[in-house]
C-alpha cells in the first residue's frame, strides 16, 4: 500500500484489487444468501395473495430484480469499458468483461422468468411487444459484447474494440425502460417511481427491495470472483502474481 | 489534400474498384433474390400470406445481404496495407469511414432498392405498399451500410468476422427494420406511414451523425 494511504486511482492497480476484492466477496456472499433467504421468506409466507392473480405473481419477486440487474448491470459494464478505454485501465477493462456474462444471465432470467409470469396471466409464453422484444436485444448486446471481445486475442485491442461497442449499445437502455411509456405494451407500466407512492402493497414492496440487494450482493460477489481470476491470468507473468502462487504453494503443502 | 478530396478520392477508387469486379458487387444483389424467393418455398404460395410477409422477408433479406456484402469493405485494404495508409492521413479517419459507407450503399444499397418491385412482384404487393418499402429502403439501407462500417472495422482481421459481424450489428439494426417493415403494415392497414418515415429519417441523420465517429475510432483500435 502506497505510504501517502488510500489514493482515488489505488485498486486500478490489479494487484491491490485483488487482495480488496478477496476481502470483499465473502462479505457479498453472506449479505447476497441472507437478503435471499429474508426477501423470499417475506415473498412467498407474508406477502398476501394477489386480488387479480393469485398466487403466480410471486415470481415476481426474481423477475424484477433480476429485469433491474441486468439493465444497471450493463450500464455499469459500459462505464468501466469506456474509464478502461479513455484511461487505459487494464483493471477497469477486465471488471467491464468480468460484468457481461452476469448480465447476459440476469437478461437471460428476466426473460425466462417473464415468460413463466406471462403464460398462466397473459396466456402466452412470449409476446413481440416493446419492453420484451428491446430486453431480448439487451441479451444480443451482451452477447455480441461477449462475442468480441473473446474473438480477438490481443488484450488491449479488445477490451477497446468491445469498450466501443459496448457504448454504442447504451442507447438501448433507456429504450427499454421507457418502452412501456413510449408505445402501448401488453408488458405492464412502472409500478414504483421515485416520486410517488408505491401502486403495491408494502410486504410485497419490501420483498422485491430485498431480492433486489440480493442480487445486487449476488452480482458483486461474482463479479470480483470472476475480475480476480481474469486479473491473475492477464498478470500471470508479473511479479505479485508470481508472489502469490509461491504463497498459495506453501499454504497448501503446508 | 482536403478533407473533402481525401472523401471523394476514397470513394471514387472504392466506385472504381466495384467497377472493375462488377460479378462480386452483384453477388449481395443475387443473393437478395435468391434469399426473398426462398419464402414462398418455404411458407407456401397462399398470396394473402405472402402479402403479409412481404415486408419482414424484403427487410430482413436485405439487412442480411448488407451484412454479408459489408464484411469485406476493410479487409482488402487492410490486406494490401492501403488501410494503415488512408490512416495516415492528416485528416480524421471520418472522412475515409464515410466514404467507405456511401461507396458501400451507392454499390449494394442502391441496386436493393431498384430490386425492391421484384419482391413486390413475387409476394403481390400492392402499389402503395411497394412505394412504402421503397421509400423505407431509401432512408434504411443508408443506415445498415454506416452500421455495417462500423461492424466490419470493429470485426477487421478476425477469425469468424462474419458471423460476429452479423451478431453485433443486427441488434443494432432492429430499429431500422422494426419501422421499415411497420412503414409496409401501416399503408396496408390504410393509414399514413408518416410517422415511420419521420422515425426512420431521425435514425438516418442519427447514424450519419455518430457511426462515422465511431467507425473511425474502431479502425484506429483495429490497426493498432
Amino acid at each position: 500500500m502506497n505510504a501517502t494511504g488510500l489514493r482515488f486511482f489505488t485498486f486500478a492497480a490489479p494487484s491491490r484489487f485483488y487482495t480488496l476484492a478477496g476481502w470483499l466477496v465473502p462479505v457479498f456472499w453472506a449479505v447476497a444468501i441472507g437478503f435471499t433467504l429474508a426477501g423470499l421468506y417475506i415473498g412467498f409466507f407474508i406477502a398476501p395473495t394477489d386480488a387479480t392473480q393469485g398466487d403466480s405473481y410471486r415470481i415476481i419477486f426474481i423477475h424484477v430484480p433480476t429485469a433491474w440487474m441486468s439493465m444497471l448491470l450493463y450500464l455499469v459494464m459500459a462505464f468501466w469499458a469506456v474509464i478502461g478505454w479513455a484511461f487505459n485501465a487494464r483493471m477497469a477493462s477486465i471488471l467491464a468483461r468480468a460484468i457481461a456474462p452476469t448480465g447476459a444471465m440476469f437478461t437471460f432470467l428476466a426473460l425466462w422468468t417473464g415468460a413463466l409470469w406471462g403464460k398462466p396471466t397473459w396466456g402466452t409464453w412470449w409476446v413481440w411487444d416493446a419492453r420484451l422484444t428491446s430486453e431480448l436485444i439487451l441479451l444480443f448486446l451482451y452477447l455480441g459484447y461477449i462475442a468480441l471481445a473473446e474473438a480477438i486475442d490481443d488484450p488491449k485491442r479488445a477490451d477497446q474494440a468491445s469498450a466501443l461497442l459496448a457504448a454504442v449499445g447504451v442507447i438501448n437502455v433507456p429504450i427499454i425502460y421507457y418502452s412501456v411509456v413510449w408505445w402501448n405494451t401488453l408488458h405492464q407500466g412502472a409500478t414504483i417511481s421515485l416520486t410517488a407512492a408505491p401502486k403495491m402493497a408494502s410486504t410485497m414492496l419490501t420483498a422485491m427491495l430485498l431480492m433486489t440487494v440480493a442480487c445486487w450482493a449476488y452480482a458483486f460477489a461474482v463479479v470480483f470472483s470472476r475480475a480476480r481470476a481474469m486479473a491473475v491470468e492477464r498478470d500471470r507473468h508479473a511479479a505479485w502474481v508470481h508472489t502469490l502462487a509461491v504463497r498459495t504453494g506453501q499454504g497448501g503443502a503446508a | 489534400m482536403s478533407a473533402g478530396r481525401l472523401f471523394g478520392a476514397v470513394l471514387g477508387r472504392d466506385l472504381r474498384l466495384a467497377a472493375r469486379r462488377r460479378t462480386e458487387a452483384m453477388l449481395p444483389l443475387v443473393f437478395f433474390a435468391v434469399a426473398i424467393s426462398l419464402f414462398p418455398l418455404g411458407v407456401g404460395p397462399e398470396p394473402q400470406t405472402l402479402r403479409v410477409i412481404a415486408p419482414g422477408v424484403v427487410w430482413v433479406c436485405a439487412l442480411l445481404a448488407t451484412m454479408l456484402s459489408v464484411h469485406q469493405l476493410y479487409a482488402g485494404d487492410l490486406a494490401d496495407g492501403s488501410l494503415e495508409q488512408l490512416l495516415l492521413a492528416p485528416h480524421q479517419a471520418v472522412w475515409v469511414a464515410l466514404a467507405k459507407a456511401l461507396a458501400h450503399w451507392l454499390v449494394n444499397g442502391l441496386p436493393l432498392l431498384l430490386a425492391a418491385p421484384l419482391a413486390g412482384v413475387l409476394f403481390d404487393m400492392s402499389g402503395p405498399a411497394l412505394l412504402a418499402l421503397v421509400t423505407g429502403l431509401a432512408l434504411g439501407t443508408p443506415v445498415l451500410s454506416l452500421l455495417g462500417g462500423l461492424g466490419a472495422a470493429l470485426t477487421l482481421g478476425l477469425r469468424s468476422s462474419g458471423m460476429l459481424l452479423i451478431l453485433i450489428v443486427l441488434p443494432l439494426a432492429t430499429p431500422v427494420l422494426i419501422f421499415g417493415a411497420g412503414a409496409v403494415s401501416t399503408v396496408e392497414a390504410g393509414q399514413s406511414a408518416g410517422g415511420h418515415y419521420s422515425l426512420l429519417g431521425a435514425l438516418l441523420i442519427a447514424t450519419v451523425m455518430g457511426a462515422p465517429w465511431a467507425t473511425a475510432a474502431a479502425l484506429r483500435i483495429s490497426t493498432e
